[in-house]
């Protein structure tokens, strides 16, 4: 772990129209050590990486790359590869219908000519010399995103980069092929590659870290290392505030209890997506849908809201029938919903933080009645403060947020319509800690507001913190549904793969 | 943040302002008369205002017109209609070809004539706005249809001829009501701005478009119906293409399906785009597109008084649209922001002094 350094970055600065993204920021990776970049959304993670790959210009600061004499100019990713710095994003950026060698070599060949076969035989070498299940002919889009993402490193490995990014590599991973990720990220460290390492799993960060960095709003929080930083700590470090709040939370999902009253129930709903399902929700009452994905969850809240074609069954809100075929019906009877895909489906992201807000209410209230200026403005205020969205203004176009702002933006929205029943599907999807818990305790004071919620999320802790009730699908049906004691994390995994009927 | 929000309101409007300056600035230099506004006696004996300043915001009332169509369309669908000219010319044909069909051409008859216009102009633009909405074809394919065929079609409605047309009210609504001595065609445009002042003012028009134009899978599950904002915004370009089609045909005095608002469809566009808008859709600003049009038309008034052949003048024009359009790039732009903070260094580092604290 004494290792020298391979990069050295002092006193960073950037300045964004509106923010301080980075404040005097030192950064330090050693030969061959894993160094996670923690901190919230907003903290100056992503700045800073871009920083250092040059896609923005430092505004002060210094970069020292080992190798390089003096100060290390990059001004653009270019400069960045050439000074020996690699990065792998969170989405994969190769060419899905090239083969796995193609991929690998592409826009590095010498000469006009090329002659693949050599290339073929060299990245099979490096393949295999890295333990990656994947064959040099191969199309790329028949591997598996690890693999794929596997290749994309190997890529950057065989550009002898000294330091490599790997940018929440992990969060389109299932369990088996993040383990085989990690072996590869352990094995690179051996060879003396220096890896920053930035993600949202905190169990993650300490399964294969060996330093831990901590940013908060632009500013280094502090240096540590990860054997001697336990996790609570962590989580206070980039939250800037002790765990007080998490205990809180466990009482109030004690607390809550739901009401008699039936509010929404569906008998053999199904949709172009979704096949056939039953499924009632009492108010105030938080239940959540869970499985695998692809199990079915987010299509069936998805016919819930009308949102894909509606094929059968029928639906009934405070007892009396009604019909829900396209989502502007669902939001009349008083359901909201947010997105899976924030980015896909939720946000607007040229449109302003205000009109983002506004637009389900404006909707609502219909095409020939606009709300007044000043009305608009008053609920923008409102739900910034109420929900603590940073944002540099009210105009600001809400694709310039940080993924957890934006998502509070589109919470503001459906919480603006003021619904009786409230689908949030992934709303803590790739959203730094202090916001999640944010969210699920937003979640429960809802509900005992008299709110009800679905909860869909990937973290089975954060469904059975949140939720009264969850009903388990597989293969698109329902398979179970758990309540009271059969809340733990085993009978929901039990579930999952037994299916065993209540 | 009072400074973001300034810039969020006059940034798009920036440059084709500054265009505009600069060639207000080049023909004050060129000729000081340039200017001059006069009063003369036209041939009906009505006293008018003569000038270039005049003549640039009179001829330029077609494309203005179509141009605030044409911004919606771009913002709802993210692609252009290149049939304005050919419908336009339908609706040109089917307005002589109802007064014809009148005993007599009288303010009654003209505004029969003029809603048929409309209503036939609305029906071959949601022709369009259907085969791009619903069937979700490119908008440029989906418009090619009409602007291949549309001219053919108006010289068959009016029966393979170039109809004339001759009444006081005609003149009046193609050149000046007795007297008024601006131009008739000027008041059009300002009515067809009003109208669209009012259906912003009143309805949510643009909050949906530009939400459509930005995100329209979002924008569904926020309980709007894309297809028909889609289709709305081509009714509107049909009613803008008509009233061009009536003030062109009432202008000449004849429709001629050759040469009845030629080319607009292309000027259209420009306008739009030198105007800021994004030809992607989204976001948009209907001020800027009437700006481009008047820039445009500046631009061939100045190049005629300037006594280029007019064969010329459209290959002259191209090279001032392009710097224009290079200025208004998002490239240039990043660099115009980066050569600004050098000149004036002391405002960025007070902007980041006001960071710290």
């Amino acid at each position: 772990m004494q290792g020298d350094a391979v990069l050295t970055m002092r006193g960073i600065c950037k300045q964004f129209p509106g923010t301080k993204a980075l404040n005097n920021v030192d950064f330090t990776l050693r030969r061959g050590e894993i160094h996670a970049l923690m901190g919230e959304n907003g903290a100056g993670k992503s700045t800073l990486i871009k920083v250092l790959t040059g896609v923005h210009e430092k505004d002060g600061g210094s970069i020292h790359v080992d190798g390089i004499e003096g100060e290390a100019h990059i001004h653009s990713p270019q400069d960045a590869q050439n000074a020996g710095i690699s990065t792998v994003y969170q989405e994969i950026t190769l060419c899905p219908n090239l083969t796995v060698a193609e991929n690998m070599y592409i826009g590095r060949t010498e000469g006009a000519l090329v002659h693949w076969k050599d290339y073929e035989k060299k990245a099979a070498e490096i393949l295999n010399n890295l333990g990656i299940p994947a064959r040099p002919r191969q199309e790329l889009a028949s591997c598996s995103l690890a693999v794929q993402q596997m290749v994309a490193i190997a890529r950057a490995v065989d550009m002898n980069c000294k330091v490599l990014i790997l940018d929440e590599p992990t969060s389109s991973l299932d369990e088996k092929e993040v383990e085989m990720l990690f072996g590869l990220m352990r094995d690179l460290k051996k060879r003396g590659v220096g890896i920053i390492f930035v993600t949202h799993f905190l169990e993650q960060v300490y399964a294969v870290s060996d330093r831990i960095t901590v940013l908060r709003n632009g500013e280094l929080v502090g240096e540590y290392l990860a054997s001697e930083l336990p996790q609570v700590e962590l989580v206070a470090r980039m939250m800037g505030k002790d765990l007080n709040d998490m205990t809180e939370l466990e009482q109030l999902g004690k607390k809550s209890a739901p009401g008699d009253e039936v509010v929404y129930a569906a008998e053999g709903l199904s949709s172009s997506d979704s096949k056939a399902f039953s499924f009632r929700i009492r108010k105030g009452e938080v239940n959540g849908f869970t499985g695998l994905l692809g199990s079915g969850r987010s299509e069936s809240v998805r016919a819930i809201f009308g949102a894909d074609r509606v094929t059968g069954g029928s639906v009934q809100m405070h007892g009396k029938k009604v019909k829900i075929t396209k989502p502007h019906d669902a939001m009349k009877n008083g359901i909201g919903y947010l997105p899976e895909d924030r980015k896909r489906d939720g946000i607007i992201a040229d449109l302003s933080v205000r009109d983002n807000i506004i637009l389900a209410l404006q909707v609502m209230r219909g095409f020939f009645h606009p709300m007044r200026r000043s009305e608009m403005e008053a609920f923008a205020d409102e739900y910034i403060k109420a929900l603590n969205i940073k944002t540099a203004s009210k105009d600001t176009p809400v694709g310039s947020l940080s993924g957890g702002n934006q998502q509070k933006v589109i919470l503001a929205r459906w919480l603006l319509t003021h619904p009786d029943y409230l689908i949030l599907d992934e709303p803590t999807r790739g959203i730094d800690v202090g916001t999640k818990l944010e969210i699920q305790k937003l979640v429960l004071k809802l509900a005992e507001e008299n709110m009800s919620v679905t909860f869909i999320s990937s973290e089975i802790e954060e469904m059975l913190r949140t939720c009264s009730r969850l009903i388990v699908m597989r293969d698109r049906n329902i398979v179970g549904e758990l309540t009271g004691n059969e809340l733990t994390q085993a009978q929901v995994m039990k579930t999952i793969a037994g299916g065993e009927q209540q | 943040m009072s400074n973001t929000k300034r810039k969020s309101g006059l940034g798009q409007l920036l440059i084709p302002l500054v265009a505009l300056g600069i060639l207000l600035l080049f023909n004050l230099i060129r000729d000081p008369g340039f200017y001059s506004i006069g009063i003369a006696v036209n041939n009906s004996g009505n006293k008018v205002l003569t000038g270039n300043v005049i003549s640039i915001i009179d001829s330029a009332s077609e494309l203005a017109i179509i141009a605030m169509g044409m911004t919606l369309v771009t913002a709802a669908c993210g692609g252009q209609d290149i049939s304005v000219g050919a419908v336009g010319t339908i609706a040109g044909s089917i307005f002589v070809q109802t007064l014809k069909a009148c005993s007599a051409i009288n303010i009654g008859t003209v505004l029969l004539a003029i809603l048929a216009c409309c209503a036939v102009a609305i029906l071959f633009k949601a022709f369009n706005g259907v085969l791009v909405a619903v069937f979700r074809i490119q908008p440029m394919i989906a418009t090619l249809i009409l602007y291949s065929c549309g001219r053919s079609i108006a010289y068959w409605i009016v029966g393979s001829a170039t109809p004339q047309i001759d009444s006081p009210i005609i003149s009046a609504m193609g050149m000046t009501i007795p007297g008024v001595p601006v131009p008739t065609p000027i008041f059009g445009v300002v009515l067809v701005g009003l109208i669209l002042t009012v259906i912003f003012k009143f309805t949510n028009l643009r909050l949906y478009t530009e939400s459509v134009g930005v995100n329209q899978g979002a924008a569904r599950l926020n309980g709007i119906n894309p297809i028909a904002i889609k289709l709305l915004s081509f009714v509107i370009l049909g009613m803008c293409v008509a009233a061009a089609g009536v003030i062109g045909t009432c202008r000449m005095g004849q429709v001629s399906h050759k040469t009845l608002l030629i080319d607009i469809e292309m000027d259209a566009i420009l306008a739009v785009a030198i105007g800021g808008n994004n030809l992607g859709g989204g976001r948009f600003k209907i001020s800027g597109s009437i700006l481009g049009a008047y820039i445009i038309q500046m631009l061939t008034t100045t190049l005629l008084a300037m006594r280029v052949d007019p064969v010329n003048i459209k290959a002259y024009k191209a090279v001032v649209i392009i710097i224009i359009v290079m200025a208004g790039s998002p490239v240039v732009k990043a660099k115009l922001a980066q050569l600004w903070q050098r000149i004036r260094p002391e405002t960025a580092s007070a902007a980041i002094g006001k960071g710290v604290n």
